[in-house]
């Protein structure tokens, strides 16, 4: 178990402040943020590479806080992959095993199977800079793997590769979580490879850690503004809270379902809750509200509407073929609908 | 816009034709001019082997010496942020801006058994003044900031990235060093001997005013020109200038060949 408490790093400009973290053993945990937040900073502090100013860095209940790197095992793979230029993938790979003591035969056995799990044996020969993105990426984690690392820390590993290699890299990397059974603590800010890679996760902002939860959690019950604003909330609304009613701008009245104890907070819903339809829908959905379309957002696979309700700006979802369906354009009356079960409040 | 171009690649051809120019035509002119019966004596006059020997040899040391105290201070001036360090790259870079004349004396000033250091120095048998000793002394003093500044852009360009993914496969900082970043920066390594070389082997004022004697190659033909003329001094500054491009030719080879299996 990874166990990180009151962790604070001083940088010139920037600070990772009363860091607290869990991480249980065989976890993939996802550490998300903006640029900036800090997310390499700790993932660096992690392997020993940075000394915090105070706090704790536990492994397995061993404190390692200062532990120098090389006496931590813990394996670290690079957005840019660093791989070492001057040798070849046998070379990167083997790296590690000149600092452990593991007996020739383990030795051939770990690289066997590391070659043939991640598809590198027709590479061994090559130099890096004949590489592929996918085929480093392979190498990277080959070379970190090889020494059975206690952990392996993932900054933004999907992040450099085309769509194509991104989704095989993903199955590679859950395959590789699964067989080896490491923790793994992944850096990015792609909620897709989150979705798909992570159990929990934790969002940082400013060097402080926002949220932590499991990843669905984390992405259907934001408990901050930022959080709702970073996992793609759109809809955010401050709101006046009247019994079960949220209030928006005095103008709107949304039915949440439950009874509020406050009286001001945060209404959110995300984007792909609101059904939009040309007639008012007679469905289960307490909140209908008559907007004009106002603006439409092409993001290729899908487009963003903007609808105006009350001269309160909604963000809506819809696939092409609505657009198409509906017939969908600026000045366009809309009706949009959704459940009290998709609002958050915040 | 076409022919704003035409014009402005045609003055950038005039610019280089007039460089080219300027640097090769006293070259060539001073290489075609002794006769080569002229070489062939300066080859055998024992004076001229002597001090071109020398000067290949005391600049050799003065970039050995720069290898051995410069790279881990350029390691350092690439890696870490400290107070004062913009001064200590100030410092480093003024042996290149000092006049040479003034560097001769600077030394002399310290290494006179006028001040402790001399006197330490005497006493403990090492000669500076008029020596080989002075002449590297003064060499290294000249060339070690070319070296130095390579060195440190060769780290520089190294990512720290890489360093670090070594110590977390269980490489010491000691074990990181000589095996990532020493192979990865041993190209400007390689160059940053060659600057240290070429401009030890061309220093002449600071190294008359510490060691007239034992000469090395610019001081003799410093002297061949006041006693005898140009006719005399040329042969010995062509055969200088053969024996720096093979040296310098193989020292690019071989920077060019590790550049390569880096890569």
């Amino acid at each position: 178990m990874i166990r990180i408490k009151d962790l604070s790093i001083q940088l010139a400009g920037f600070s990772l402040d009363d860091i607290n973290l869990n991480i249980l053993d065989g976890e993939f945990f996802a550490l998300m943020g903006p640029t900036g937040a800090g997310k390499t900073l700790l993932l660096e502090a992690i392997a020993g590479l940075i000394k915090p100013r105070r706090g704790k860095i536990e492994i397995d209940g061993k404190d390692v806080t200062y532990l120098p790197p090389e006496k931590r095992k813990i394996g670290i793979v690079y957005q840019d992959y660093a791989l070492f230029p001057h040798l070849t993938v046998l070379e990167n790979i083997r790296y590690g095993l000149h600092f452990h003591k593991i007996k020739k035969d383990e030795e051939k056995k770990r690289l066997n199977y590391l070659a043939d799990q991640l598809k590198i044996r027709p590479i061994l020969e090559r130099y890096p800079e004949n590489l592929s993105g996918g085929e480093k990426q392979r190498v990277a984690l080959a070379r970190a793997l090889i020494i059975n690392p206690k952990l392996l820390l993932l900054d933004e590993p999907l992040s450099a590769l085309d769509p194509v290699f991104r989704e095989e890299m993903k199955k590679e990397l859950k395959e590789v979580h699964k067989s080896h059974k490491i923790t793994f603590l992944m850096v990015s800010h792609d909620f897709s490879d989150v979705l798909s890679l992570a159990g929990k996760g934790a969002i940082m902002n400013q060097g402080r850690i926002e949220q932590i939860g499991d990843i669905s959690e984390i992405f259907q019950k934001p408990i901050s503004h930022f959080v709702a604003d970073f996992v793609g909330m759109k809809n955010l609304f401050k709101v006046s809270f009247k019994e079960t009613k949220a209030i928006i701008n005095d103008a709107i009245e949304v039915e949440t379902g439950k009874t509020l104890k406050n009286s001001y907070g945060y209404l959110a819903i995300r984007p792909e809750d609101i059904v939009i339809s040309k007639e008012k829908l007679t469905s289960s959905m307490r909140n209908n509200f008559k907007g004009v379309v106002k603006n439409i957002l092409n993001h290729g696979f899908y487009h963003e509407l903007h609808i105006e309700v009350e001269k309160i700006i909604f963000k809506a979802l819809v696939t092409k073929n609505s657009i198409i369906e509906l017939r969908l354009e600026k000045g366009t009356t809309v009706y949009l609908s959704f459940k009290a079960a998709s609002i958050h409040i915040l | 816009m076409k022919r704003k171009k035409e014009i402005f690649y045609l003055v950038s051809l005039i610019s280089g034709i007039l460089i080219m120019f300027f640097i090769l035509l006293p070259l060539i002119k001073m290489i075609t001019q002794p006769s080569i019966s002229s070489l062939k004596e300066a080859i055998k006059d024992k004076e001229v082997i002597k001090a071109i020997s020398l000067s290949l040899y005391a600049s050799g040391m003065a970039a050995l010496i720069s290898l051995i105290i410069g790279t881990p201070f350029a390691f350092l001036l690439a890696r870490k942020d400290f107070i004062g360090k913009r001064f200590i790259e100030s410092v480093i870079d003024l042996p290149i801006v000092i006049p040479h004349p003034v560097v001769g004396i600077a030394i002399l000033s310290v290494v006179g058994k006028n001040y402790w250091l001399g006197e330490f120095l005497y006493k403990m048998g090492i000669k500076v003044m008029g020596s080989v000793t002075g002449i590297i002394t003064v060499l290294t003093f000249v060339g070690m900031p070319f070296y130095i500044n390579s060195v440190k852009d060769g780290f520089l360009s190294i990512s720290p990235r890489i360093e670090n993914i070594s110590r977390t496969l269980g490489a010491s900082m000691t074990q990181t060093f000589f095996r990532i970043t020493l192979p990865l920066a041993l190209k400007s390594m390689l160059v940053g001997i060659i600057m240290c070389i070429a401009r030890a082997i061309s220093e002449f004022g600071a190294v008359v005013i510490v060691a007239y004697h034992p000469m090395v190659a610019p001081v003799l033909i410093y002297e061949r020109f006041e006693a005898y003329g140009l006719k005399y001094s040329q042969p010995v500054a062509v055969l200088l200038i053969i024996v720096c491009l093979i040296l310098f030719f193989i020292l690019r080879i071989i920077s060019l060949t590790k550049k390569e299996k880096a890569l």
